[in-house]
């Protein structure tokens, strides 16, 4: 299928969900489930005085800040393990426990030990994705090509080349994974974040709205922000695993 | 170029699932001296592929000691698949054992032109066919004009004509930049063809069966009969395998 007629087809499915919506909010007939109509005019409100916008862009910050962090760290720590069966065996079975605790708890712990500031509320949401980058990147790591390897030793290509033409290339694809699964699963733990202990961002906005049972506004945020979440997957996500997968076949 | 001492005093694979424990050598020896064309015979799963290894150092488990003389050798190993970098172009592929920088890519493009593969240059390696793979393995292996250079089968799967072609290349390129060649191959036309000498290998653990010097001029070297009649005289061939040839 081409790119066009695929578009089109996602723009008909998109289209769909909406009139199941207009049909439901109409059956309903309740301020609990507002039509498109409702929460399209919230988001121009909360769009008018530039509060949306404020705040989408505070979350995407925190997003980005705790994204980059996670998959550094979670890339270090893979790596080791992965090149290494006894750094394996010792912190291998840390990294299960991390991956194994509830998102939650370790954003109550976060808080209650460096209190409800910006640096826990990165750390969280870092913490809870290192160990999900962690293991993709491990299993990357163990599966480096042996011939390859033994090609680069003969070759003799100093560390940097070896890095850069041989290593990092194998793992692209593990890397793409984990961000891709990354990405997604940090903006919905900053939400938590955000609303457990930070006085702005998507998060609080929409315990704000919670708390005074403004549906359509809800929905405005939440629709806002994966307009934009999509966005940047399409934007640039798309485009750089094209690049680096140009070479197959 | 550089005489290496092979001086293989054990060397086995240890029992894995499935398979039992293998000893390839035990006390084996090999002098190969400076400029010699080694070409080393021997049936599929003999420990051919295994001696490149521990030469070119890849395979550092096993007793004794490969010696080289004078400065340490610049090695290069056609290996028995391509093991390009698929994500590299085969220009990129050729030009990663140079240093980097425009000197190297030309190096590189001008020896892809010599293996023939000038027009898919800038090619991924999985969209070339496996004969032109194992073509630009060997641009990488020659670029480096190395002085002890290692090649594990690495004709095969090529069509006469490019075979031809390339052993006509190898030649020329070790006359330019003389090397020290330990050569592998199943096809004894082509061990008489390029060879200075022929070493066959049997058995388990592997011992040289024969050790024969070749003195073959130009003229002889070009001519199937001649090749056959030299083959026969050293027992490497039958004498009635002259009929497929014309
Ligand atoms: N990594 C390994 N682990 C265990 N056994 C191995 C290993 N590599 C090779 N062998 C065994 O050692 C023997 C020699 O293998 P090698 O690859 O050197 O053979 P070869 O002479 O190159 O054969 P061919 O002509 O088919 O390439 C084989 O029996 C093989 O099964
Ligand atoms: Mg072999």
């Amino acid at each position: 299928m081409s790119t066009a007629s695929r578009l089109m087809m996602s723009a008909l499915s998109l289209l769909a969900l909406v009139l199941v919506w207009q049909v439901a909010a109409w059956w309903a007939a309740s301020p609990l489930l507002p039509g498109p109509a409702a929460v399209l005019a919230a988001m121009m409100r909360a769009a008018e005085g530039g509060a949306l916008q404020r705040n989408i862009a505070i979350t995407l910050a925190r997003v980005a800040a705790s994204f980059v962090i996670a998959m550094l760290l979670g890339s270090a720590i893979g790596i080791a393990l992965g090149r290494s069966p006894r750094l394996n065996e010792l912190f291998g079975p840390w990294v299960i426990v991390l991956l194994n605790l509830p998102a939650l708890v370790i954003i109550i712990l976060c808080y209650v030990w460096f209190g409800l500031t910006e640096a826990a509320a990165i750390t969280a949401v870092s913490i809870n994705k290192i160990p999900n980058v962690a293991v993709t990147m491990r299993e990357g790591a163990a599966a480096l090509s042996r011939d390859l390897d033994e090609m680069a030793r003969v070759y003799r290509l100093g560390r940097w080349k070896l890095l850069r033409h041989v290593t990092l290339p194998q793992l692209v694809p593990f890397f793409t994974a984990s961000a891709r699964s990354g990405l997604a699963l940090t903006w919905k733990i900053v939400l938590v974040v955000e609303l457990l202990g930070r006085s702005n961002g998507v998060g609080f906005e929409l315990q704000t709205a919670f708390q005074m049972f403004d549906v359509a506004l809800v929905l405005a945020y939440a629709l806002a922000f994966t307009a934009v979440v999509q966005l940047i997957e399409i934007g640039l996500l798309q485009p750089w695993e094209r690049r680096v997968n140009r070479w197959r076949r | 170029m550089s005489a290496i001492g092979i001086d293989i005093t054990g060397k086995q694979f240890p029992a894995r699932a499935g398979a039992p424990a293998r000893e390839i050598f035990r006390d084996f020896r090999l002098d190969v001296a400076a400029g010699e064309f080694l070409v080393l015979l021997g049936a599929s799963g003999l420990g051919k592929t295994t001696l490149l290894n521990i030469i070119a150092g890849l395979d550092t488990d096993y007793r004794g000691a490969i010696r080289f003389e004078g400065a340490p050798p610049r090695i290069a190993y056609a290996f028995q698949s391509p093991r390009l970098l698929p994500w590299r172009t085969v220009l990129e592929n050729v030009a990663l054992v140079l240093p980097s920088g425009a000197e190297g890519r030309e190096a590189a493009r001008a020896m892809l032109a010599d293996v023939g593969l000038a027009e898919l240059a800038d090619a991924y390696p999985e969209r070339l066919s496996l004969g032109q793979q194992r073509r630009a393995a060997l641009a990488r292996a020659f670029v480096l004009r190395p002085d002890v250079l290692l090649m594990d089968e690495p004709f095969v799967s090529l069509d006469e004509a490019s075979a031809h072609r390339l052993r006509d290349l190898l030649r020329r390129l070790i006359i330019r930049h003389p090397a020290t060649v330990l050569f592998v191959t199943h096809d004894s036309r082509e061990a008489a063809a390029l060879a200075s000498r022929i070493v066959r290998l049997e058995g388990t653990p592997v011992h040289i069966a024969r050790d024969i010097r070749v003195d073959l001029g130009a003229a002889e070297r070009g001519s199937p009969a001649r090749l056959q009649a030299f083959l026969v005289a050293a027992g490497l061939a039958e004498p009635e395998a002259l009929s497929d040839e014309v």
